[in-house]
């Protein structure tokens, strides 16, 4: 029937509810600060957000919105395309541009509409698509969308996309190249530079959805293709505006003009409302302290490093390398759902991850870094944790 | 990695024998009730196999005739013979 299909996750939520507390969905009763919140009756420490600068809570921010409440009202009531483009959008369009330096920028409701719409319009029918194995979901909804003839490359390998360009022969100047700056799992950043080299090799195209790396890597934060000093071979940048930029929302950028027609052919952006001013205007705000603060990002990255470092003296499955996702792995489920509740019960929140979400059959206790994490805060973590190994809950990895 | 070359089986030069005998040979990795694997066996519905490994397979089978296999083509693949069909297709 119908709904056989969903008994297996009815089962794992019937499985998960024997606590009060679900690791899915907890229910947040009060913020404190941007690190800081009441998760169902406990003070914990947020470690599981994607707020990287710190900034859903500035002061600066809170006031720009609540400004914009009061001059626009609380809603558009609809699309960009009819009575939705407010004069708040548009600034924030060309802010965007000028941020990264080119001729258009689109806004979209949520970075799930930008990625998701992008994906599915630059490439059609006759076109193909070359995607990391490891994507978003929003990028597979959207290439599902596109009607290109969809073909992955394996995660972040240059050779295996090299390989794919080659097979296309002729086609691959019709191909579209999609990779991210940072993968939200594993907090592993794409090898954008050989990427780069290889699209232009072969005369693709490439995509790059910078959602968790915009505000977070390159000299003035625009994110891993800038970083990697190849910006000018990036045909178009997606992201976000709910992570580092503490808001919501999305965006696309590019250095190729056909954006502003390409807009128009977008359904996530045409067959849906726009945001609300007041986002907009925090969005705006926060952009402008990403441009006049980057000391922020310096934080982000020392505190990144002081809990990476700190997981891994203790022995932890950490990955390769320092990044703001610091990603402990499990291979045991019951495991890692009983150390997610031991965290919890020690004032510590992060993001339990379960297959097909995490990028294998392991399982994942993500924990994600702020600028506005305290040494403190982050010593309490690794405390926390080291309260799993006592406990038998999490397993060292044998002398890394 | 197996030794079955393009060659290896008469299948009057259309390759669809050679691609069959490759998963079949591949597949038995993942023959967990130890069924008797031919093409019209089911890759979910017989072996049990999850996306991840439909995936591994795919990959496997990609490196070894140096094609790529679009994902658009996976709705309509159910048994081992619709795999080695595509795979004679994409080799064309
Ligand atoms: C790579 C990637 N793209 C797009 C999105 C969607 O962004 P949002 O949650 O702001 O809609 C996310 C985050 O969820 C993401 O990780």
């Amino acid at each position: 029937m119908l709904f056989d299909k969903f008994q297996a996750m009815a089962d794992f939520q019937t499985e998960l509810s024997r606590r009060d507390v679900k690791p899915f969905g907890a229910i947040t009763d009060e913020v404190i600060s941007a690190t800081e919140g009441v998760v169902q009756g406990r003070r914990v420490i947020l470690a599981g957000t994607n707020n990287y600068l710190g900034l859903s809570y500035d002061p600066r921010c809170i006031e720009a919105s609540q400004a914009a409440a009061a001059q626009w009202g609380t809603g558009t009531t609809g699309s960009r395309l009819a009575n939705g483009s407010f004069a708040e959008h548009v600034a924030l369009e060309a802010e965007m541009a000028d941020f990264y330096g080119v001729g258009q920028a689109i806004v979209f409701s949520t970075g799930y509409a930008a990625t998701m719409g992008m994906c599915a319009t630059v490439a059609g029918p006759d076109d193909v698509i070359l995607l990391d194995a490891d994507s978003h979901s929003s990028i597979y909804s959207g290439v599902k969308l596109s009607g290109a003839e969809i073909i992955r490359y394996r995660h972040s390998s240059p050779d295996d996309l090299a390989k794919r360009l080659r097979r296309l022969g002729d086609r691959a100047g019709r191909t579209l190249v999609i990779a991210e700056g940072i993968y939200s799992m594993l907090g592993d950043v794409a090898p954008l530079q050989e990427i780069a080299a290889i699209k232009r090799e072969y005369g693709a195209y490439l995509l790059v959805d910078e959602a968790h790396s915009m505000g977070v890597l390159g000299e003035t934060g625009r994110g891993a293709a800038q970083a990697a000093g190849i910006e000018d071979d990036v045909d178009f940048i997606v992201g976000t505006f709910s992570k580092s930029l503490g808001a919501v929302g999305g965006f696309a950028i590019s250095r190729h003009a056909i954006l502003d027609t390409i807009r128009y052919c977008i359904r996530a952006y045409i067959f849906t409302a726009s945001s609300s001013p007041s986002v907009v205007a925090s969005v705006r705000q926060a952009l402008r302290i990403v441009r006049e603060e980057p000391e922020r990002r310096e934080r982000l990255w020392d505190n990144a490093t002081r809990l990476y470092n700190g997981l891994r003296e203790l022995g932890l499955p950490v990955g390769p390398a320092v990044s703001p996702v610091v990603a402990v792995e499990f291979t045991d489920r019951e495991q890692a759902i009983a150390a997610w509740y031991q965290l919890f019960d020690s004032g510590v929140y992060v993001n339990l991850v379960v297959p097909p979400a995490s990028p294998s059959t392991n399982f994942l206790l993500r924990n994600s870094m702020s600028a506005a994490h305290t040494p403190q805060q982050i010593d309490h973590i690794i405390t926390a944790y080291r309260g799993l190994l006592d406990a038998g809950l999490a397993t060292p990895k044998t002398a890394a | 990695m197996t030794t079955f070359g393009e060659k290896a089986v008469n299948d009057n030069g259309s390759g669809y024998q050679t691609y069959l005998a490759f998963l079949c040979e591949l597949l038995q990795k993942h023959n967990r009730q130890q069924v008797t694997i031919g093409e019209s066996t089911g890759l979910v519905t017989d072996l049990g196999l999850s996306s991840l490994e439909v995936m591994e397979l795919i990959e496997q089978t990609e490196d070894h005739f140096d094609i790529s296999i679009p994902l658009n083509i996976l709705p309509d693949v159910n048994t081992v013979a619709d795999l080695a069909q595509k795979i004679q297709q994409l080799r064309g």
